[in-house]
């Protein structure tokens, strides 16, 4: 088996100045292991989603970005109110966000879309008043 | 084309790293949704905005951008600028409006960028 790196990450809730933070880090540290420039980039944008998404709707949560040899994997893991309609989630333009939110750049309801858009693989695991799981994979090879 | 010849078209101050003037842009895309920014992927592009809050300048920094554009004299806080100046982004304010300015860049040469499918 090949060797690994696994970065773990603590996204703040309270604090939407700060979202994005997490994937900033990761950026860096996908630099300084040489990883592709483009795939670095799709890599920061889907974490970068999905770190708002967990500020804006979850209260926060924990991720963690895998790098091995075959891939990089982002496992963004909540304990917020969990996605009702995950297929309606997909869509563009769909969003439960606040007016608040909107005034803010974000609640497009492109998050989601942008996460799958960016990556090879988006396996969404939610329960209402549970919390939620997203892995996205991007390959390396 | 050089961002300087940006900061001349929209007539724009320099909030931030000046000395990077000469870089070349290939790109544009002017909104204020973040997200719609985001589904945006071109090497070396410039973001024209009206928006203000560090998301701004983050998204930037994801999408590997050059040059943030701020329009209607906004301008961005402290806290902004330091992350711009950490992340080698030139900031531009103008007075000209979003329509205006995306207007001049782009009957200039500057053209968008299309949209990757999901």
């Amino acid at each position: 088996m090949s060797e690994s790196v696994t970065f773990r990450f603590e996204v703040d809730g309270s604090d939407f100045t700060s979202a994005g933070q997490a994937s900033v880090l990761v950026k860096k540290h996908l630099r300084q292991l040489g990883i592709d420039p483009e795939i670095i980039r799709r890599v920061s944008i889907a974490m970068y989603e999905g770190e708002i998404n967990m500020v804006i709707h979850a209260g926060g949560g924990e991720a963690f970005v895998t790098v091995s040899e075959e891939d990089i994997t982002i496992l963004l893991s909540d304990k917020g109110p969990g996605i009702a309609d995950i297929d309606k989630a997909m869509q563009e333009g769909y969003s439960t966000a606040t007016d608040n939110v909107r005034s803010l750049g974000f609640g497009a309801g492109m998050g989601l879309p942008n996460m799958k858009r960016y990556t090879d693989s988006m396996d969404i695991k939610s329960e209402v008043g549970v919390g939620t799981d997203i892995t996205m994979k991007v390959n390396l090879i | 084309m050089k961002i300087v010849t940006i900061k001349e078209l929209l007539e724009a101050d320099v909030v931030c790293n000046g000395e990077m003037l000469g870089e070349e842009v290939y790109s544009a895309c002017g909104s204020d949704m973040m997200s719609d920014v985001l589904a945006y992927v071109k090497d070396q592009a410039v973001l024209l905005t009206g928006l203000v809050n560090s998301q701004v300048i983050r998204t930037a920094v994801m999408m590997d951008m050059r040059c943030i554009v701020f329009v209607r004299s906004k301008v961005p806080t402290p806290e902004m600028v330091r992350l711009a100046e950490e992340s080698g982004l030139v900031v531009l304010t103008t007075k000209k409006r979003m329509y205006e300015a995306c207007g001049i860049l782009y009957s200039n040469g500057l053209v968008g960028n299309k949209v990757k499918n999901v």
